[in-house]
């Protein structure tokens, strides 16, 4: 136990000596956070318009301002002529046109018909499209208000659940912290092992009378540690930065966490028994652990979505099973009872993955 | 019972024979030395002994424990310094130390009597990084950390390979002195003239040991006189020695030709004589001891 310890100690040693390696593990979760926090999102906030409006009667002004306040757009510049589109586009200085007709409020009140244009730069889709469907919601509440005020009209009230205001950061944390787990575990553990074989360590350490499962445990708990508050962090930052809640029971949550870092720590094990170089180990563990985390796992893209073949990859992908889980506990408050399955499997894989790296793993050179 | 026992080893790989049917048998506290060029397969031995690989065939034993089934055994009695420098560069030399010390279930004070010579060298640079320690030192920190569990047998791969002179000199003195606290140590070398400092040798090319016994017995069996040739110009003496009598061997050791000839009619006088025939420039011929290297490449011819 004495020798284990002292093992241990070294491996801490190394980790707090590299600053590299000290980044990876605290730095990257807090500024991957903040980068799907704040700047891949999918909301649109302030997107410049242009507003064309000949009209200028009580309902074509109060549809601008009601634009204007919603927080989506920002009234960029007023225009009064079609020609006078295209150039602002093209200069990009606005991202949405919003065109109003000649007496829009008599055709509104006489025809009980009346158009709005909405011109959007679809050079970006996304957000082309997302601009256009906050003017329509807008203008639809609008118009409703009216019918309402004259009642009549039917009221859609749409609701969202578990994540009413579809904020971005709910759907990344649950997937971010796969990925680091996956980063931290998989390809920390994996160069760490690697590099004792690169430096002729791995050489004396064979020689020594610990046994393999000690010298792999020793290497594996700093990690296995340093994992656990990584992820701890990563959900903290999302509960106190993002409001990101954790509805479900934490306990089983940081439970899960737990299973999910010893199947990448078996991972990087594994990985480390095939390659003895860092350079192999980490194209290894980036390709093959961190594109499938990313897209293959529902982080992003949703699996359901994906042809039939990719849904089968997908299914043999751990981290598909943890997301669940996280999304489940976090924002559903789901329990063991909903979640048994897709534990189960995560603990299959785990299983399945610690032996074989045990087993793969040399008591020799080669 | 000898410290190292080992029998007809042979390990290749691929299609390559790195050890061709080696047979060694080592006593105990005898500080022997494998002696043969890169590539000669002095690697691959210590590994098998210290059980990092496996033979195709043969077996060997270490203090009697086979180096395959009680390969467990092994590891606690050896110590090993593998031919690169393998402690921990970002370690500090201390840490390297007591780090090896808990490994092997010791102590630095423990064994303290056994490393103190090195010890006391490393002392002052005890927290300097092992990776920012000169050559010389990291070998010491090297063989003390393989020291510090106080092993029966020393296994040091090409402990001097890139040391500068003072101190490989220091580390063959710090080898003799184990020979008193009973540890039986294996020494590969490139160096020929570090032979000389071992108890016996054996001399491997090419997965063959050559000759095995103390320096000075394997100097003695030299079977021919050696002629130490200075002339020049240097290739054209080559040439010429070469065709020289029946069946010669020459070598070139430094500013000097070595010259075997396999008749004993020859004499400095004649070998003068049919050099300065061939308008060669003759400084100086006389016949000398040969050295291990001499031996070396003499055994080499035969095989």
């Amino acid at each position: 136990m004495k020798r284990f310890i002292g093992f241990v100690r070294k491996e801490f040693l190394h980790i707090f000596r590299d600053w590299r390696t000290m980044s990876v593990l605290f730095g990257m979760p807090v500024a991957q956070l903040m980068l799907f926090g704040y700047v891949i999102t999918n909301e649109i906030k302030d997107a410049p318009m242009a507003i064309m409006d000949p009209s200028h009667d009580t309902y074509s002004m109060d549809i601008t301002s009601r634009l204007t306040s919603s927080g989506y757009f920002l009234s960029e510049r007023n225009i009064s002529n079609h020609k006078e589109i295209e150039p602002v586009f093209r200069e990009g200085k606005v991202k949405i046109a919003v065109v109003f007709p000649n007496n829009f409020i008599q055709q509104a009140q006489r025809e009980r018909k009346a158009t709005i244009q909405v011109i959007t730069d679809a050079s970006e889709p996304n957000t082309a499209n997302i601009l256009a469907s906050y003017t329509e919601s807008v203008v639809l509440k609008y118009a409703m208000s009216l019918q309402k005020s004259s009642g009549m009209g039917i009221r859609i009230e749409p609701k969202m659940m578990y994540n009413p205001t579809l904020k971005g950061v709910y759907l990344f944390v649950p997937g971010l912290i796969a990925m680091l787990l996956m980063l931290i575990s998989a390809l920390m553990t994996s160069i760490t092992i690697t590099r004792e074989k690169e430096l002729g360590n791995m050489e004396i350490l064979l020689v020594s009378p610990l046994k393999p499962a000690q010298i792999i445990l020793g290497k594996v708990l700093p990690y296995f540690l340093l994992s656990f508050s990584s992820a701890v962090l990563i959900l903290l930052t999302g509960y106190f930065i993002f409001g990101v809640p954790i509805v479900g029971s934490i306990v089983l949550l940081l439970a899960e966490t737990m299973l999910f870092i010893l199947m990448a720590l078996s991972l990087g094990i594994l990985i480390s028994t095939v390659t003895s170089s860092q350079q192999v180990a980490m194209m290894i563990s980036m390709v093959a652990l961190m594109l499938p985390t990313i897209l293959l796992s529902g982080f992003i893209f949703p699996v359901e979505n994906m042809p039939e073949v990719m849904q089968w990859l997908c299914k043999a992908m751990p981290p598909k099973y943890f997301i669940t889980i996280v999304r489940g506990i976090m924002l559903k408050g789901n329990g063991l009872d909903v979640l048994w399955d897709e534990t189960l499997v995560l603990s299959g894989m785990t299983l399945f993955l610690m032996i074989l790296s045990m087993k793969k793993f040399k008591k020799r050179l080669a | 019972m000898a410290a190292i026992d080992i029998q007809n080893i042979v390990k290749t790989y691929g299609e390559k024979k790195a050890l061709n049917g080696v047979s060694l048998s080592i006593e105990k506290g005898e500080l022997f030395g494998l002696i043969g060029p890169d590539g000669a397969g002095k690697t691959s031995l210590m590994r098998i002994l210290v059980t990092l690989l496996l033979a195709d065939s043969g077996t060997a034993a270490m203090s009697g424990h086979d180096v395959v089934t009680d390969y467990k055994t092994i590891r606690n009695i050896t110590g090993y310094m593998p031919g690169r420098f393998s402690l921990y560069q970002d370690l500090t030399v201390e840490e390297n130390l007591n780090f090896f010390a808990t490994i092997f279930g010791t102590t630095i004070k423990e064994n303290y009597s056994l490393i103190r010579d090195i010890y006391v060298q490393l002392e002052p640079f005890k927290d300097r990084r092992a990776g920012k320690l000169s050559g010389g030192m990291k070998q010491k920190l090297a063989l003390c950390c393989a020291l510090i569990h106080r092993p029966e047998i020393l296994i040091l791969d090409e402990p001097t390979t890139g040391v500068d002179a003072v101190s490989r000199r220091e580390f063959w003195e710090l080898l003799k002195s184990y020979k008193n606290e009973g540890i039986t140590t294996f020494v590969s070398t490139p160096y020929m003239d570090e032979a000389g400092l071992c108890e016996r040798i054996a001399l491997i090319q090419d997965g063959h040991i050559m000759d095995t016994d103390s320096p000075d017995e394997i100097i003695r069996r030299f079977p021919l006189p050696l002629y130490t040739v200075k002339a020049s110009p240097m290739t054209e003496v080559l040439h010429a020695l070469r065709s020289f009598g029946q069946a010669p061997q020459v070598w070139i050791f430094g500013q000097e030709i070595h010259f075997v000839a396999s008749e004993h009619d020859i004499s400095e006088d004649k070998i003068r004589q049919y050099l300065t025939d061939k308008n060669l420039k003759v400084d100086k011929v006389e016949i000398i001891t040969p050295g291990i290297e001499d031996c070396f490449l003499w055994n080499m011819r035969k095989s």
